[in-house]
C-alpha cells in the first residue's frame, strides 16, 4: 500500500513538474482535449443504455438494469443476424471492387503519355469525391425511379418494357456497389498514384533498357511497389468491417421498405429505430455489439499482423 | 499531380503493347465520363421544362430550355439564402476554430521535449479504434449536453479529427526543432514562438486541413438531421434533402390520386436546388484540388 502511494506521488509530482516547465503546451492542448473528452469519450458511459430498459424520463444511469435480455431479443428476433450478414457482405463486396477499381487506374493514368490527358482524367475522377452523398442520392434517383428515369428513357427508344428498380432487391448490392466505387475510386487513385510516382524513374528506365516490356514493368515493379499501401488500405477497411457507410446507404436506398431485406445495415437500422423511438435498448444493443466486435476485430487483425510482418501493422 | 514517370523509350512498340495503350486510353476515358456524366445531366436537367421531363424524361443536353425551376427558387429567396447563411456561417466557425485546434494540438504531439506526447497521441488515436456509436452519442449529446436544435450540434462534433491531426502532423515534423529552440533563446515565450515562427511555415499545412474540414462542414447533412428541429436552421445540404423528401412524397400522392402536378416544376426544381448546393463545390474545385491530392497522399502514409 504504502509502496504504491509513494509510487503515486512519485507520478504526480512529475506531472506538476511536467506542467511548470510546459504550461503552455498544456494550454494549447487543453481545448481539443476538452472537446474529445466530451464529445467522444463520455458518450461512451451511455454504452450501458445495452444492458438497461432505456426510459427517456430516466435517463441513462437512472433506467433499470435488465441483463442481457436486449441482446437476446435482437438475436432471437432474427434482426441482429441480417444486419450483421449485410453489414459484412456489402463491406467485403465494397471494399474488394473500390480497391480494384483504384488500383487499375492509379496503373493506367500514370503509365499515360498524354499529360493533359492524364491531368484532366485524374482531375474529373477525384470530383465525386467532394459532393455530398444528397446529391448522390439525386443521381440514383433520376438514373433509376419509374416515372422519368434515364434507365426506363434507355429501355423505352429500345422497345423494351420499363422495370421499377425500386421493388427488385436484389440488384440493389451491385447499385450500391457501383455508386460507392464512383465516389471512392479517384480518393484512392490518388494514394496508390502518390506510391507509384514514388518510386525512383531510374528503376523504370534500367528495366526498359535490358527489354522489359510494358507488362513486366508493371507485374515486377509497379505492383511490388504498391503492395505496402494496398496492404494497408485493406487493413484499415477490414477494421471497419461491421460499420456500414451510414451517409450512402441513407441516400441510395432511403426509407424504403421494400428494400430493407437486402439493403438494411447496421447504422441504417440503429438510426430507423433511434427515430421512431422504438426499443433504444435493443438498439443500444445493437450499436454496444457493433462498437464491441469492431474494436476486438481490428486489435486482433493488428496483433496477428504484427507477427507476421511488422512493417504491416497500423500501430 | 503525378509527375510523368519514365518517358517512353524510343524503340519500337509491339503489338501487345499498341493493345495495352488503347485499352488504358478508352477504360480511364470511360471511367472519367461516368465521373463527368452525372454532373451534366444534372445542370442540363435543372434547364429543362418540367414537360420535357415529365414526357421524355432527363437527357444530356436540355431540350426545351427553360430557367423556370431558378425562377422559382429566387422568387421567394428567403429559404435559399437562410440556408446559405447557415452553411456558411458553421462552415466558417467550425473551419476555422479546428484549424486552430489541430494546429496547436498538432504542434504540442510534436515537440520532442513534451513528456507526454505519446500519451496525448494515444488518447486521441483511441477514439479512431473505439467509440460509442449512435445510439449512445445522439442520447448523450440530447439529453445531457443539450444540443438538441442547436448550432452547436452541427459545429462541435465535426471540430475535431484525429485524421487530420496526424497529416497537420507531419507538415508540424518538416518544421527543424532547431529554429524553436533558437526562438526560446531568443526570448520568445511559447505562444509567441508558436505564432510567430511555426504557424508562417504551417501555411500549406493549414490551407489542405482547412479545406478538409470547410469541405465537411459544407457537404453535412447528418448532424442537421439528427439534431435540428426548425427550418430556418437547415444547412443547404439538409435543406435540399429535406426537400428532395417532400417532392417525391407530394409526386407518389399525385400520382396515386391521378392528378397531374405540371404547374409545379418538382423535378427541374429538385434538379436546380442541387445545383445551388453544389455550385460553390464545382467552382472552387479546379484551384483547391492540389491541397486535397497533398493532404490524401500524406494521410495513406501511416503515422
Amino acid at each position: 500500500m504504502e509502496r504504491k502511494g509513494v509510487t503515486m506521488g512519485k507520478h504526480l509530482s512529475n506531472f506538476t513538474k511536467e506542467v511548470k516547465k510546459n504550461k503552455a503546451l498544456f494550454i494549447m492542448a487543453a481545448p481539443a482535449v476538452l472537446l474529445v473528452l466530451v464529445f467522444a469519450y463520455l458518450p461512451m458511459s451511455g454504452l450501458i443504455v445495452a444492458f438497461k430498459n432505456y426510459r427517456y424520463d430516466l435517463g441513462v444511469f437512472g433506467s433499470d438494469w435488465n441483463g442481457l435480455a436486449n441482446f437476446a431479443y435482437l438475436f432471437q428476433s432474427g434482426t441482429g443476424w441480417l444486419i450483421t450478414k449485410n453489414t459484412i457482405l456489402y463491406n467485403l463486396l465494397n471494399l474488394v471492387t473500390s480497391q480494384l477499381l483504384a488500383v487499375l487506374i492509379a496503373i493506367f493514368i500514370t503509365e499515360m503519355n498524354s499529360k493533359i490527358f492524364k491531368k484532366v482524367s485524374q482531375s474529373i475522377i477525384f470530383l465525386p469525391y467532394f459532393i455530398s452523398w444528397v446529391i448522390v442520392g439525386v443521381f440514383v434517383y433520376n438514373i433509376f425511379n419509374y416515372e422519368t428515369g434515364i434507365l426506363n428513357n434507355l429501355l423505352a427508344s429500345a422497345g423494351v418494357d420499363p422495370v421499377n428498380v425500386y421493388s427488385m432487391p436484389g440488384v440493389w448490392p451491385w447499385i450500391i456497389c457501383v455508386f460507392n466505387s464512383w465516389k471512392w475510386c479517384g480518393y484512392n487513385s490518388v494514394i496508390y498514384i502518390a506510391a507509384i510516382t514514388g518510386v525512383d524513374s531510374q528503376i523504370y528506365e534500367a528495366a526498359s533498357i535490358d527489354g522489359a516490356n510494358i507488362f513486366k514493368r508493371i507485374r515486377y515493379i509497379t505492383i511490388p511497389s504498391i503492395k505496402p499501401t494496398v496492404v494497408t488500405m485493406l487493413l484499415l477497411q477490414v477494421g471497419r468491417i461491421l460499420r456500414g457507410d451510414f451517409e450512402m446507404f441513407y441516400q441510395i436506398v432511403g426509407n424504403n421498405g421494400q428494400l430493407f431485406d437486402a439493403t438494411d445495415v447496421i447504422d441504417t437500422y440503429v438510426f430507423r429505430s433511434l427515430l421512431q423511438n422504438s426499443n433504444i435498448g435493443m438498439t443500444a444493443a445493437a450499436s454496444f455489439y457493433q462498437s464491441v466486435l469492431c474494436f476486438v476485430i481490428i486489435m486482433v487483425v493488428n496483433t496477428v499482423i504484427k507477427h507476421i510482418d511488422e512493417e504491416y501493422a497500423l500501430f | 499531380m503525378a509527375t510523368a514517370k519514365a518517358k517512353p523509350m524510343k524503340i519500337k512498340n509491339s503489338t501487345s503493347t499498341t493493345v495495352f495503350y488503347i485499352i488504358c486510353y478508352v477504360l480511364i476515358g470511360l471511367i472519367t465520363l461516368a465521373c463527368l456524366l452525372p454532373f451534366i445531366m444534372l445542370v442540363s436537367g435543372s434547364f429543362t421544362s418540367e414537360h420535357a421531363i415529365r414526357f421524355g424524361g432527363y437527357s444530356l443536353l436540355p431540350r426545351e430550355f427553360t430557367t423556370e425551376a431558378y425562377q422559382l427558387i429566387f422568387k421567394t429567396p428567403m429559404a435559399v439564402i437562410k440556408a446559405y447563411g447557415v452553411s456558411i456561417f458553421i462552415t466558417v466557425a467550425g473551419t476555422a476554430a479546428g484549424l486552430i485546434l489541430t494546429t496547436m494540438t498538432a504542434y504540442v504531439i510534436s515537440r520532442k521535449d513534451f513528456k507526454y506526447r505519446n500519451a496525448l497521441s494515444f488518447f486521441f488515436y483511441f477514439t479512431t479504434l473505439f467509440n460509442g456509436g449512435m445510439v449512445c452519442t445522439y442520447i448523450f449529446y440530447i439529453q445531457y449536453l443539450h444540443l438538441k436544435d442547436s448550432y452547436w450540434a452541427l459545429i462541435l462534433p465535426a471540430m475535431f479529427n484525429v485524421f487530420y491531426l496526424l497529416i497537420m502532423r507531419t507538415f508540424v515534423s518538416s518544421i527543424p526543432m532547431a529554429l524553436i529552440e533558437s526562438a526560446k533563446i531568443d526570448g520568445a515565450g511559447e505562444f509567441r514562438t508558436f505564432f510567430s515562427i511555426v504557424l508562417p511555415l504551417l501555411k500549406s499545412g493549414m490551407a489542405t486541413i482547412g479545406l478538409f474540414l470547410a469541405l465537411g462542414y459544407w457537404n453535412d447533412w447528418y448532424n442537421a438531421m439528427l439534431y435540428i428541429n426548425s427550418e430556418d436552421k437547415y444547412p443547404l445540404q439538409y435543406m435540399l434533402y429535406s426537400l428532395l423528401q417532400k417532392t417525391q412524397a407530394m409526386a407518389a400522392i399525385a400520382s396515386q390520386a391521378n392528378v397531374q402536378l405540371t404547374d409545379i416544376p418538382t423535378n427541374s426544381l429538385k434538379l436546380a436546388m442541387a445545383v445551388v448546393a453544389t455550385g460553390p463545390i464545382i467552382l472552387v474545385y479546379p484551384f483547391v484540388q492540389k491541397y486535397f491530392v497533398k493532404g490524401v497522399t500524406i494521410g495513406s502514409v501511416k503515422g
